[in-house]
């Protein structure tokens, strides 16, 4: 067990490191950096001027200098300077992290509490017209944007009631903290309870099918305890694995839902950060979203072994 | 309680329909859905092919006088905020999402089967460094390193395609190799060998026709997903340029700002994407069933 921590560990430090590689070279073929963007604006440059801002941002070193830079600077927990706002990176992305991961928080949670039950209840009817109901409404779950979604909760928010959901950065009542929070969630989680429906719905499916099933209703275990004691407890097992999945299907939902509703969280500080090429902010947040996916698929395999006593990892 | 159903195991079966047309038309009665899917995948395909025939404007025509104009009998889905017509655009834009979605999945999908068939089949310390690449990508949500690819390529068509292709090579090369795994130790590959055949060819023409079925599966699954990741890139304004009119770029032009006097801008775009993602989505299941039984929910 020790041996394949220490194994896992080191492969997703390798993992981490490609992408950082990746990143920061993806970032640098562009034609044209910050400071062409810069001085676009201004018709006439002086070269003498443009050279000393390279110098200045560290942008007229070789690519291996600057990689080494910005990595041993993140080991020392100093991110560098946002081009845009010339603050330390790292000011500007911690005070945004609460509000994505309660938004996360709360979709995760949205979405395993409608999903599961809709799952079971599919799987148990299988073949019937609420089987396919179910199916059909999952699908289409699956097939909407979500920020088509988050346009349409605006558009119902404005039609009925005539108020514009703003983000409220400091709710004082409970109502304010629901709208502020509670309706993205909804639009970000409705697009996995989709996803975590299916697999619930397949994970049943096959358990129902064991001969184990077949003992606890020949023993006359009533049929919600036969469902949801004996089925539903070995059938979650391929739903939790799917987390590490659905972490990073929610970050997709995240930048477009934080962006409808101007939600000043890390996503949609992704999106303003790449229209402005703002490197440093880039590349750190890249690299945040790349841990938050790895550590998430690693949290998953060990709870996978702590819920099913069959799994043991040796190597 | 599980009972059977004697007369739908027979259909199952198939037992009177194994030939041409009396099979498709079987299938199709046995998959709905699925059908339904397709129909929905011919209309989409048949509205971007006669684009120009079926639109009364030109997409890009801009007219002033009739900015933001309801849905009437001229423009039945109304105008934008520069009195180009929805509906052209809307028709316009089933090119583009089709361009981007038949493109990327294929070249996402080949490019994925020639990983996946090198490293399944070669093994060693190309599979090993394929792997780890293949970790790399994984480890980052497709829309992020869509994002990151396409400011770093540029936004255009070609960059689009070409940046939500990247993304898939992982989940397909996945698949792909763990069945060049498990087909490379059958005995009719063993038989190849002892024949003397060519690795080559042993891939090519042993290996690769028996990963068609879930590859085919697989790259159907995909094509929602990049019809979709195309919206949301063009919604972020980071994906196909104005002024094309891809129809996630028209839900962005009407965000917000026009929820409240023109919900046909926020509404008719909208349904576009997500009838041509559920169509797709319906059909994928259905070959799914079809094709690759063992994965039959």
């Amino acid at each position: 067990m020790f041996a394949y921590l220490v194994r896992r560990l080191a492969l997703m430090l390798v993992t981490l490191v490609g992408i950082s590689i990746v990143i920061f070279v993806l970032l640098r073929v562009v034609p044209g950096n910050i400071v062409d963007i810069l001085f676009s604006a201004a018709g006439y440059v002086d070269p003498a001027d443009k050279a000393n801002l390279e110098r200045e941002l560290g942008i007229d070193q070789p690519l291996v200098v600057q990689y080494l830079h910005w990595i041993g600077g993140l080991l020392h927990g100093d991110l560098g300077y946002s081009y845009v706002s010339e603050k330390p990176a790292l000011q500007e992305i911690l005070p945004r992290i609460p509000i994505t991961a309660k938004l996360a928080g709360l979709a995760l949670l949205f979405s395993a509490s409608l999903g599961i039950p809709l799952g079971v209840i599919s799987a148990v009817n299988q073949g019937t017209r609420l089987d396919y109901a179910l199916r059909v409404v999952s699908l289409s779950g699956l097939s909407l944007p979500s920020f088509w979604l988050g346009l349409l909760i605006l558009m119902a928010s404005v039609t009925l009631f005539d108020v514009m959901p703003i983000f409220n950065p400091d709710p004082k009542t409970f109502w304010q903290g629901f709208a502020t929070y509670a309706i993205p969630a909804m639009a970000v989680g409705f697009r996995s309870s989709a996803l975590t429906m299916r697999i619930t719905r397949s994970s049943m499916l096959e358990v129902l099918r064991q001969d184990y099933i077949r003992t606890a209703r020949a023993k006359g275990a009533s049929n919600a305890s036969v469902n949801f004691q004996h089925a539903l407890k070995n059938a979650i097992l391929p739903v939790i694995t799917v987390i590490g999945i659905e972490a990073a299907f929610l970050i997709g939902g995240l930048i477009v839902t934080e962006t409808v509703f101007n939600i000043p969280g890390v996503a949609r500080f992704l999106v303003e950060a790449i229209r402005w090429r703002d490197y440093p902010i880039v590349q750190n947040l890249v690299m945040l979203i790349a841990v938050v996916v790895v550590s998430a698929n690693f949290i998953v395999d060990m709870l996978y072994a702590v819920f099913d006593p069959r799994i043991r990892y040796t190597d | 309680m599980v009972t059977i159903n004697y007369e739908s195991e027979l259909r199952r079966a198939g037992a009177r329909a194994t030939h041409g047309w009396r099979r498709v038309a079987f299938l199709a009665q046995r998959h709905i859905l699925g059908s339904i899917g397709l129909v929905i995948m011919v209309a989409f395909v048949a509205t971007a092919l006669s684009a120009t025939i079926i639109c009364r404007y030109d997409p890009l025509a801009i007219d002033a006088a009739h900015a933001l104009a309801r849905p009437d009998w001229r423009h039945w889905m109304g105008t934008d905020s520069f009195g180009r017509d929805v509906w052209s655009r809307i028709v316009h834009g089933a090119r583009i999402s089709l361009a981007v979605g038949i493109g990327s999945t294929a070249l996402g999908a080949s490019l994925g089967v020639v990983v996946g068939l090198i490293s399944g089949y070669l093994s060693g310390w190309v599979d090993l460094v394929f792997q780890r690449v293949t970790d790399i990508l994984q480890a980052l949500p497709l829309l992020v390193l869509a994002l990151v690819m396409t400011s770093a390529l540029g936004p255009s068509l070609p960059n689009v395609i070409i940046a939500i292709a990247i993304p898939l090579i992982p989940t397909v090369s996945r698949v792909i190799r763990a069945n060049t795994l498990a087909l490379r130790e059958l005995p009719f590959v063993e038989a190849a060998k002892s024949i003397g055949m060519s690795e080559t060819r042993i891939v090519l023409r042993h290996v690769l026709p028996n990963t068609l079925a879930p590859l085919i599966v697989l790259a159907t699954a995909q094509l929602g997903s990049t019809i979709l990741t195309e919206a949301s890139l063009s919604f972020l304004g980071l994906g196909i340029p104005e002024p094309y009119p891809s129809w996630g770029r028209m839900l962005s032009e009407s965000a917000a700002e026009y929820v409240r006097v023109a919900p046909w801008l926020v509404i008719f775009p909208g349904i576009a994407i997500s009838l041509a993602v559920f169509g797709t989505n319906l059909f994928g299941d259905a070959l799914r069933d079809i094709l690759d039984p063992r994965q039959r929910g």
